[in-house]
């Protein structure tokens, strides 16, 4: 692995390793880019991830605090986690459930297409869609996504054949077992899936695609990669001529280090990406770097969820199979009709015995509650993933309570619910019930929306300056060699899973990079 | 708290400063049986007397009531509760407040009074308390495994891909177009 100097000012800075830092570690180091990859997480291995959930959970979730209000579900469901994401090596793509469906032309061409919906802050993507279906082509075939480019599909899983046999009940037609980044067979060096539905521990078998045992030791064999686990970003300083020029971390001795830097690619996850910029305030940018149009943490979204639960009379043993092995896409449609704007996907899901109680039932005890446990075995499962509004004021700020244990301030997410949001969540949850109820559930329970798995938008890309942060390729407007290089660039969140969106647009971003690098550009 | 805090009846040292104990008998056709050391078993503990185990245990069966779920598995969620109160005296006294506050004959009191009461207290630190401490402990060891049916991790065993991930014979199979093929 390389090493580069702390003085030197030719490398470029990459902040987070999960999906988007990963990739563009990846993208950059194999075009002979030097690169110093920034990581707050430490490095495990495949065997290193613990089969107890609760001890894997806290083995890679990022924990430090973090306070929030508004009138999500979250707020009541998960006050003191709202958002869930890693702190690894590989960031969330060592606990993600490798779903990666493509958005749709409508969803970016979101404000054209639902029009002047009050209380939004719609915006159309700045890229046509045709642009990103070129680069979704290369991201699908860089990860292994079944059902495209000659990767099998899924075996369908018991609980898979449950919501076939729903959907088809009452009409549905683009019923299948979902596009997922995991191989169905030996590929890429590495084997196929073995269906043990532990997707959200860390797959032991490496079958689903993460950063951590992909991109990230192809960029270290390029040799152009200097890897700094357990290095934690606080601030990225700039020169006076507003160019970024160096990035202030911990070292993993919690040592103040201050790495020069050629140009900088963020990566945090949204809600630390928001606050990483906040946190860098300067005399020139008031507000937060990259932050003059004020947008910077604004118009976050997170998908609108809820789990749906059927109980059959008969056994499901739903949590065999790989988690999210199946979809159902007939809503992912814009139709004003059904009362809402934008669309939703019903994806299958299973949750562990004790995750289950944890995250997805609703409040409540006795025997009301106890039932469903009950029913363990004969359960059903899916989860709805909705296109949730952007609000401006659905933000990230600095929390003026919360402190790290570097004494800064925590990310503070304000989140209310939109009248579309809850029209949407409503009909998707009566949809799911009556697939169950097509095929004899004996009762269906839905959940309010839990944890925040998903985090978009706090750093949007928009045509005009002033309603977002980044520029078409996720280039800050206002300082020139800055990049977003993750989930906050996504300009609405559409209906779909946001990592292959993601994966895609870093790769198209690497490739700028590239040419603005040897253009003399940045 | 693992299963290994609950010790057979008749061999276990008590601990030094045990308060307390929780003991129950496992029947013998049981598939728990072969799950713990001995069908008489005991959970000593560190900071509550008997009647305070008693109580809570009441508690965390009303709050998550499954009539056939074993007592050991509920004494885990005592156990883990105790171990908190035995580490803070702040957390101890907090607790040992909250079971006064549900009266001497709680535990005995027939289940419809047990939800009236704690109904009445449900928005306290004490109960949220109890109740999360119940989601946390009660589902997450062998003993709620085995009586769920939960088979757990399947690592260790190759997955479930050829242990039964796609057995379910009660609905027809999905065609090979909208799912896929098993792996050869
Ligand atoms: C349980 C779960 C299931 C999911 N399933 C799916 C799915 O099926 N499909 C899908 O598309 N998406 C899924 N997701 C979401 C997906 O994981 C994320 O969208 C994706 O990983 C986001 O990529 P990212 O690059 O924005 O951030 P991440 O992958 O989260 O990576 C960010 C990294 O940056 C590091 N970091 C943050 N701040 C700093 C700092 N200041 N200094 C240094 N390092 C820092 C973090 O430690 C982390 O490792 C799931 C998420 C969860 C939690
Ligand atoms: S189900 Fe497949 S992808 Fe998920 S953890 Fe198991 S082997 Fe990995």
């Amino acid at each position: 692995m390389a090493q580069f100097d702390l003085n030197d000012d030719s490398v470029a800075v990459i902040i987070g390793s999960g999906a988007g830092g990963g990739t563009m570690a990846h993208e950059l180091t194999r075009r002979g880019i030097k690169v110093v990859l920034l990581e707050a997480g430490g490095r495990l291995t495949p065997a290193d991830f613990s089969q107890d959930p609760g001890a894997a959970f806290g083995q890679l979730t990022w924990l430090d605090p973090r306070t929030q209000s508004g009138t999500w579900d979250a707020a009541k469901t998960s006050p003191n986690m709202p958002a869930w994401h890693c702190k690894t090596l590989g960031g969330t793509t060592v606990h993600w459930t490798a779903a990666t469906p493509r958005l749709q032309r409508y969803e970016m061409e979101a404000r054209s297409t639902y029009g002047d919906v009050p209380g939004t802050s719609l915006v159309d993507w700045p890229i046509d869609h045709s642009e990103l279906k070129r680069w979704y082509v290369l991201a699908e075939k860089r990860m292994g996504v079944t059902r495209r480019h000659g990767m099998p599909g899924m075996p369908a899983c018991n609980n898979f054949k449950v919501m076939y046999a729903g959907a088809r009940k009452i009409g549905y037609k683009r019923v299948h077992t979902n596009y997922l980044a995991i191989n169905t067979k030996a590929r890429d060096g590495r084997g196929g899936c073995i269906q043990q539905g532990f997707c959200s521990q860390g797959c032991k078998t490496a079958a689903k695609w993460s950063t951590l045992y992909t991109e990230i030791p192809r960029a270290e064999a390029t040799g152009h990669l200097d890897l700094r686990t357990r290095s934690f970003a606080t601030r990225i300083e700039h020169d006076v001529a507003g160019r970024a020029n160096a990035v202030i971390y911990r070292d993993s001795q919690g040592n103040e280090q201050r790495q020069k830097a050629r140009l900088v690619c963020v990566a945090g996850n949204a809600i630390e990406t928001a606050r990483l910029l906040l946190l860098s305030d300067s005399a020139r940018f008031p507000k937060g770097l990259a932050n003059g149009s004020d947008q910077v943490g604004r118009n976050y979204c997170h998908h609108l969820t809820s789990f749906i639960w059927g109980v059959f009379d008969q056994p499901v043993y739903a949590w065999r199979g790989a988690t999210l092995a199946g979809v159902v896409e007939d809503e992912n449609i814009h139709n004003p009709t059904r009362g809402f704007v934008g669309g939703y996907h019903l994806e299958l899901v299973a949750l562990d015995l004790p995750t289950l109680p944890l995250v997805g039932m609703p409040y409540g005890w006795g025997r009301g509650f106890t039932d469903l446990i009950d029913n363990y075995r004969n359960l059903a499962g899916m989860l709805i993933n909705g296109e949730d509004m952007p609000q401006a004021n659905n933000r990230i700020t600095l929390s003026s309570t919360g402190k790290d244990a570097n004494g800064l301030p925590v990310a503070h997410i304000h989140c209310d619910d939109h009248p579309n949001d809850i029209a949407l969540r409503n009909h998707a949850r009566q949809q799911g019930t009556k697939m169950y109820e097509a095929i004899g559930a004996r009762q269906v329970v839905t959940s309010p929306g839990s944890v925040a798995t998903h985090q978009m938008g706090t750093a949007r890309m928009s045509k005009d300056p002033s309603q977002g942060v980044t520029n078409p390729y996720g280039r800050s407007h206002e300082v020139p060699n800055l990049f977003m290089s993750d989930g906050s660039v996504l300009s609405t969140p559409g209906a779909a899973n946001p990592t292959l969106t993601i994966v895609s647009l870093a790769l198209r971003q690497a490739e700028h990079i590239t040419k603005e690098m040897a253009a003399g550009r940045v | 708290m693992s299963v290994e805090h609950v010790v057979s009846f008749d061999r276990r040292s008590f601990m030094k400063v045990a308060t307390g104990v929780i003991t129950g008998v496992i029947a013998a056709t049981s598939p728990l049986a072969a799950l713990v050391p001995s069908r008489a078993w005991a959970v000593d503990l560190g900071a509550l007397t008997d009647a305070q185990g008693a109580a809570l245990l009441a508690m965390i069966r009303t709050i998550a009531p499954h009539d056939a779920l074993d007592s050991a598995a509920y004494a885990l969620v005592v156990a883990a509760l105790d171990k908190d109160a035995a580490a803070s005296a702040a957390v101890k006294s907090d607790l040992l407040t909250g079971i006064t506050t549900l009266g001497v004959g709680f535990a005995q009191s027939p289940e419809s009074a047990r939800i009236a009461q704690l109904k009445a207290i449900e928005s306290s630190a004490f109960f949220q308390g109890v109740r999360v401490k119940t989601l946390l402990v009660l589902y997450n060891n062998p003993i709620a495994f085995a009586h769920f049916g939960y088979e757990g991790e399947a690592f260790s065993k190759g997955g479930y891909l050829f242990r039964g991930f796609n057995d379910l014979k009660w609905l027809p199979e999905v065609p090979l177009a909208d799912s896929g093929p098993m792996p050869v």
